[in-house]
């Protein structure tokens, strides 16, 4: 009985590592979707160049963990905002689908320069963190899901800082509740979009680099499963609603592992499309989100 | 202080506004009226910078706006309270108040304001904490009447402020709009409630169908004839 409590445990612990990794990639999905009511599918590519950027900072630019997390961050936060501005701004007034197809295609566009410019092959991550080891109560936890934990916990709080305390978090609020009526108190939305789609993007590439550390490899396709993933946890939890996309990556996370730890590692895939299934059947929503939203 | 001229508005091939004139001098309450659909709307968000593409010009305080955007014409000192309250429902009753003052950056200026609106709408200070979402629908139109004044207006537009609020509700709001007015704020009402509007404005224009067929001081207007039998009920 003990042994199975440990065992629990244990898997929990590791599914919350990896959730927090899907819960910062779908915060980016949910608040981009709460403000514009677009599916950004070249997010999981963000994360992928903040994965690379964090690679390259520590390699040739021989940083630290910290500034290279920050260089990845900010240059991901660049990219987004550029991609906004010019893939996606111009459609803003078009239907719905134009603006979803173009993001599918900016994803394919980011994916292939990717390719062109570090080859297919994936690579090791620098060893940041020397592997080490603690043992709590029969229970397995190493220094690199610390620094997993750390971060994300630490970049979540600065977000619900950013978002309920602050003048532009209550115009992000204001902005994804009602843009037109946002205007007329002086809000500039075009700029609100930026910073959302820049904070958003800086949070990707946190979850980039934080998986270069806990997997040691980066390769240009990386961000399809997980960018996938990540928007699966952000419907789970009830796109557009923030505590909703940390909610629905923890449950991703731990649901993943324990499939691994019930089934095997094949299907592991798998659960997040079964519940993606899932959720749309029972609970369209969300599990944070309130009133039926329209189909994407 | 606000002068519209020729004022034509397309809407995706319907001909909204088919070159309206007129103007707001400084300190009046200047009333539009007409029936659901002359236009009145549609004057105002061309006015707030809302809707773009409106041809002919729009004058406030000297300086054309027609292509200025909406959130730079809010820090002129010209705050439009929109159609249907359209308050942050999400958001507490303070949070909705402080997104009026958005644009400011005089924090002891803004707290007055703060004031003066709990003072004119003593509900409101009551409900501070509550979300938005949940208060009544004439407490709703304080709160965005309150919001619109956040942001030290020099011109406010309210757009039906009367929209489905009880009679003894409409003569409180009205009451209120006066006394806002008293300030020096000017102000330029859109309403159906052709009788609560002219009670309480200086001067008045009829719309129909995207034209402004008459005009002049409020209560001559009220007395027209075919005003009274139009929009006041015999």
């Amino acid at each position: 009985m003990v042994e199975l409590t440990q065992e629990i445990i244990q898997q929990l612990v590791n599914g919350i590592s990896l959730g927090s990794i899907y819960a910062l990639i779908a915060l980016g999905y949910t608040m981009v979707y709460g403000i514009i009511k677009l599916i950004n599918f070249a997010h999981g590519d963000i994360y992928m160049i903040g994965a690379f950027t964090g690679f390259f900072a520590i390699t040739i630019l021989n940083l630290p963990f910290l500034p290279a997390l920050f260089v990845a961050m900010v240059v991901a936060a660049l990219l987004g905002v550029i991609i906004e501005r010019l893939a996606y701004r111009p459609l803003r007034n078009s239907t719905r689908i134009a603006a979803l197809i173009t993001a599918i295609g900016v994803s394919f566009l980011i994916q292939n320069i990717a390719l062109l410019a570090w080859k297919p092959d994936p690579r090791a991550f620098p060893d940041v963190f020397p592997f080490r080891s603690y043992q709590v109560w029969g229970i397995y936890l190493d220094n690199r899901q610390l620094v997993i934990l750390g971060v994300a916990l630490l970049l979540m709080v600065i977000l619900h800082y950013v978002v309920h305390y602050t003048r532009i978090g209550r115009a992000m609020r204001a902005v994804a509740l009602d843009d037109e009526a946002a205007r007329l108190m002086g809000i500039d939305v075009d700029r609100v979009i930026s910073i959302t789609f820049a904070i958003g993007s800086a949070l990707a590439a946190a979850a980039g680099v934080l998986v270069g550390i806990y997997y040691n490899r980066i390769d240009p396709m990386m961000g399809v499963m997980p960018g996938l993933k990540a928007f699966v946890a952000a419907v789970l939890g009830g796109i557009g609603v923030i505590p909703g996309a940390m909610l629905g990556g923890l449950v991703m996370g731990v649901a993943e592992v324990m499939v691994v730890a019930i089934l095997e590692s094949t299907w592991k895939d798998a659960v997040a499309f079964a519940i993606l299934i899932i959720i749309l059947l029972v609970k369209p929503a969300g599990l944070l989100g309130r009133q039926t939203r329209e189909k994407v | 202080m606000l002068k519209v001229g020729q004022l034509h508005v397309y809407y995706g091939g319907i001909h909204a506004l088919k070159g309206i004139s007129f103007q707001v001098r400084e300190r009046e309450i200047v009333t539009l009226i007409g029936a659901n659909g002359a236009g009145k709307t549609t004057t105002l968000k061309a006015i707030s910078g809302l809707l773009k593409g409106a041809n002919g010009s729009i004058r406030y305080m000297g300086k054309e706006i027609s292509s200025v955007p909406a959130h730079s014409i809010v820090k002129q000192g010209l705050s439009q309270v929109p159609e249907g309250r359209r308050v942050f429902g999400d958001m507490t009753v303070a949070e909705n108040l402080a997104l009026g003052a958005y644009h400011r950056r005089d924090a002891d200026a803004i707290q007055t304001d703060m004031e003066w609106v709990y003072e004119l709408f003593p509900r409101l200070l009551e409900r501070r904490q509550q979300m938005a979402g949940t208060l009544s629908g004439g407490e709703q139109q304080m709160l965005a009447i309150g919001r619109g004044l956040m942001s030290h207006p020099r011109l406010l537009l309210l757009d039906e402020p009367s929209m489905g609020l009880a009679p003894l509700l409409v003569k409180e709001i009205f009451e209120i709009v006066k006394q806002i007015n008293a300030t020096g704020v000017t102000i330029l009402l859109v309403e159906q409630n052709a009788h609560m509007a002219l009670s309480v404005a200086d001067t008045a224009y009829v719309m129909e169908t995207g034209r402004i067929v008459l005009s002049g001081p409020a209560k001559e207007v009220a007395a027209n004839s075919e005003v009274r039998a139009a929009y006041l009920g015999g």
